[in-house]
């Protein structure tokens, strides 16, 4: 190529190698160790070759949930993300150049804050278990305590990643109970953990096993001091009484249900919201409305003070790149349903689940729900089988079932969560039924 | 050529009147758990894409023009990226599906567990992390999981000033000391990190090439003084993209390296994410790496759990797929030659604009650069002119600023990354347009920008009272 001869020459170089130099003989490499490129045409073919290896929730009903859930995504939503100018930008350090990317991240942020009944919003963690992390990190801070109290009754993967979040400052993890006929939270054995060490108190509803708390005014009282922090699924806050109501401090959830496919787990998007007395503690990028020197509206990145870039070791959490495209892709879904679509969705699955819990309750080997609570999109089922029989002879029947649970909660023996949404129809549900009539 | 953005006045979402008619709420669930209100208009689709199209054109991205922002690595995405990651065979997979229903998802990633071990020239990866950071704090877990195992208890990270933000922020977050280094002329000083590390040192963090563009070439030295303490030494991924195919990480004798996805392979940036942050560990920190390791049988692809000695999860499920296959893609069209000839053109591209901005801007440090180098705005100081107002200037003329104050060791600091995407008469373009800006009345630097769809933001206001939602406007 001419040019990079051009190039060359004018730093007065021959070879190319002469720009690398500076790297010593003994630490440099002969082989990279990867194969040559291929063609456009050819990589598209190997990876779609590799990728039809899957059988997708597409191609055969699933009943899977447990935090990521198949809703429908508007073609609005992948035209959008579709915008190069939004997907090949970055960070908007720029607030001139990037007004565009502003404006939608803070229309974001304002959806999150009257879903969850919050003030302010940050424009996203990882997912929704890191939010779980840095919640509990920005209790202890904003309290100056070091001991957290949690749902035993949540995802195995939030129990281990907050366990890694608090190893750093040393903040301790305890759980409460549930109850094992409604499966709602313990509320007394909450009563008996949180003390004066209690930073922060957090709690899911619905719950992990789909369960809707209703006692939520009770663990405020009990929770005092502490900081109260809530989970959501964003869905269902199209009806719900939003955490706001019950006195939370700090909301987190996640959002892939806004907008975004299951995409085999990532990327999620990490939901974290506050009050507005609690913003100068809070970690991530947020993005604050100002003026230009028009005096015209505009936005920024702003309290980037809290932020690694600026506060380094001082930082009040060291995340830098997040889930903004996937901010936009909620702000989208949220915008285009409207109220009136939101409501729709979250009462949809609300019917195919209670239609399921009633179908799968009058078959003799399955007791559905588990609990005894009001449910809102997925319910434990048990079974009188081993399920993982179960699960296999869904499988072989091209069903796939809920989500098992034996393994992290023996005690509720042979059960799975299955989850509904609107996508689910009629007849995936006369499916799931008749396999599972012919489990024996 | 000037630039000339979109400028619409777009109302927030929250403020428009309903378009379309109430439906009233049908639920069946009990009176006592339904919300009151929920403030969120019903407005036409037509309305909607309107909404989010004029935003998008009030923004610049990499397809809009030069964006050389430093130590970010803004290249340009393949458009099959995009397509390979939109496949209904990977958005409609669920995480916790049966592993013998996603064997094509499995093999990707144990594929590209292989890929980055290479490109590290280390034993192991896991692709949990989500983004840079996230790696950074997996990494330091590993090395303190390492340490306690060993019946040590190391509560200190040394990094060098020119480090980036994240990596003090991470190893404070992960409960470590912060040291910092100073550099000496640019690179890491030997003695003083002799003197910094000891039996408290639990790892050294650096970039290699470091933040000013630099290759730190005493980097076996710097690997001796560290393994000798004890400690680990950490690979920053943020700047791979400019050693590809010339040395690597493991070749140096890091102990653990992250990747950053969204730069080096292209993901792309996504307006701050998604991204993805794999870590690679070395041989004696294998046992602690993030639980599930995707793995084969040599029949089928599987998730091992059974390792006790991992530190558990970062995150849920297996990491951010879309981006990772996206990555898996771009490794595989540029190939092992490809992402050499990368590494060739990125370095090449930034020699060359540092040697035309030679008397237009001060250039501290000779010498060879590699992917980025720090030039510096002082000299404008005398005429009122601070890099910002640089920064913004650059905008008027379509191109994205550099990375500005940062590494804080160079006064009025502009950190450029060209990247291997840009053409020789993109750079030349870029220089006499710098040049052009520093000669330019200075009131006319001071006041850009002039073309952007805002004029200067007033960024301290927003500070001050700030407004974060549609409800703190008091709405």
């Amino acid at each position: 190529m001419d040019s990079e001869d051009e190039m060359l020459r004018s730093l007065g170089m021959e070879s190319i190698n002469e720009l690398f130099e500076d790297i010593p003989e003994d630490v440099r490499i002969e082989e990279i160790g990867l194969p040559p490129g291929k063609s456009e045409m050819e990589v598209l073919n190997e990876v779609e070759a590799v990728l039809s290896k899957n059988k997708s929730i597409k191609e055969m009903p699933a009943f899977l949930g447990g935090g990521v859930y198949n809703h429908y995504v508007p073609s609005l939503v992948d035209e959008i993300l579709s915008r190069s100018e939004f997907y090949t930008s970055y960070t908007p350090y720029q607030p001139e150049a990037s007004q565009g990317m502003l404006q939608a991240l803070f229309e974001y942020q304002s959806m999150i804050c009257e879903l969850t009944g919050m003030e302010a919003a940050n424009t996203s963690m990882y997912d929704w278990s890191t939010a779980i992390g840095e919640a509990a990190l920005m209790a202890a801070r904003l309290t100056r305590k070091r001991e957290i109290i949690v749902p035993r009754a949540m995802h195995w993967d939030k129990h281990s990643v907050l366990a890694n979040y608090c190893k750093g400052p040393g903040v301790r993890v305890r759980a409460f109970d549930y109850d094992k006929e409604t499966g709602k939270m313990d509320t007394e054995h909450l009563r008996s953990l949180v003390s004066d060490e209690t930073a922060g108190v957090y709690f899911e509803s619905p719950n992990f096993f789909g369960v809707i708390e209703d006692e939520l005014d009770v663990v405020k009282d009990v929770s005092g001091d502490a900081m109260l922090i809530a989970g959501v699924n964003p869905i269902s806050l199209a009806l719900l009484k939003p955490p706001g109501d019950h006195g939370a401090d700090i909301v987190v959830g996640e959002g892939q249900m806004l907008g975004s496919y299951p995409s085999f787990g990532g990327p999620l998007l990490g939901i974290f919201a506050c009050l507005q007395k609690h913003v100068r503690k809070m970690p991530g990028r947020v993005i604050g409305i100002t003026e230009d020197a028009d005096g015209d509206r505009a936005f920024c990145m702003t309290l980037q003070t809290r932020e690694q870039h600026i506060r380094r070791e001082k930082a009040t959490s060291n995340i830098c790149s997040n889930e903004s495209l996937m901010a936009i892709a909620s702000a989208v879904y949220i915008s285009v349903l409207g109220r009136n679509g939101l409501r729709k969705v979250a009462n949809e699955c609300g019917k195919r689940t209670r239609e399921a819990m009633k179908r799968i309750r009058s078959l003799d080997d399955f007791l559905a729900p588990a609990f005894a609570a009001e449910h809102f999109n997925e319910f434990v089922v048990k079974s009188k089988v081993s399920y993982d029989a179960v699960h296999r002879h869904l499988l072989h029947s091209g069903i796939h079932g809920g989500l098992p649970l034996k393994s992290h909660f023996p005690e509720l023996e042979e059960s799975a969560l299955f989850a509904f949404t609107e996508m689910h129809t009629t007849s995936d549900i006369d499916r799931l039924v008749w396999a599972l009539e012919g489990v024996r | 050529m000037s630039y000339r953005q979109a400028r619409y006045e777009v109302p927030l979402i929250l403020g428009l009147e309903d378009t379309v008619a109430e439906e009233g709420p049908e639920s069946e669930l009990p009176e006592s758990l339904l919300r009151e209100e929920l403030r969120i208009p019903n407005l036409r689709e037509s309305q909607v894409t309107r909404h989010y199209f004029r935003l998008s054109q009030m923004n610049f991205g990499v397809d809009t023009g030069f964006y050389p922002l430093g130590s970010c690595t803004m290249k340009h995405t393949p458009k099959i990226l995009e397509r390979v990651a939109s496949s209904p065979k990977a958005r409609f997979l669920h995480p916790e599906q049966d592993w013998s229903t996603v064997q094509g998802a499995l093999q990707v990633l144990y594929e590209l567990q292989g890929m980055l071990a290479t490109l590290g020239g280390v034993r192991s990866v896991t692709l949990q992390p989500a983004a840079g950071a996230h790696g950074e704090f997996t990494g330091l877990l590993i090395a303190r999981a390492y340490h306690e195992d060993n019946g040590e208890k190391r509560t200190q990270v040394v990094l060098p000033d020119s480090a980036h933000g994240t990596n003090p922020a991470s190893a404070a977050m992960m409960g470590f000391d912060v040291i910092e280094i100073q550099s000496k002329e640019g690179r890491v000083d030997l003695s003083a990190l002799e003197n910094a590390v000891g039996e408290k040192t639990a790892a050294f963090m650096i970039t290699n090439p470091n933040t000013l563009g630099l290759f730190e070439s005493d980097i076996l030295e710097i690997a001796r003084i560290v393994h000798d303490a004890g400690a680990v030494l950490y690979y920053d991924g943020a700047n791979l993209n400019a050693i590809m195919g010339r040395t690597n990480p493991g070749k140096m004798r890091f102990d653990i390296v992250h990747f950053n996805l969204h730069k080096t392979f292209a993901t792309p940036h996504g307006g701050g994410g998604p991204g993805a942050g794999p870590i690679g560990v070395v041989d004696r920190l294998d046992e602690f790496l993030p639980v599930p390791v995707v793995a084969h049988d040599g029949e089928r692809y599987y998730l091992e759990y059974d390792r006790p000695k991992s530190v558990g999860k970062v995150r849920s499920f297996l990491g951010n797929f879309g981006v990772l296959l996206k990555a898996y893609a771009y490794i595989k069209l540029r190939g092992g030659d490809g992402l050499k000839r990368i590494a060739d053109r990125a370095v090449l591209n930034s020699n060359y604009l540092s040697s035309r901005l030679e008397g237009v801007l001060d250039i501290p440090y000779n010498g060879l650069r590699k992917h980025e180098f720090v030039a510096s705005a002082s000299g404008l100081k005398e005429r009122g002119v601070r890099a910002k107002d640089v920064c913004k200037r650059l905008i008027d003329f379509g191109f994205h600023p550099p990375t500005a104050y940062f590494p804080q060791l160079v006064d009025e600091a502009l950190m450029i990354e060209p990247t291997e995407s840009e053409t020789k008469e993109t750079l030349d373009r870029f220089a006499d347009v710098m040049r052009e800006i520093v000669n330019e009345d200075p009131e006319t630097t001071r006041n850009a920008p002039h073309n952007a769809s805002v004029k200067r933001v007033d960024e301290v206001a927003a500070g001050r009272k700030p407004v974060l939602s549609f409800k703190m406007m008091g709405r």
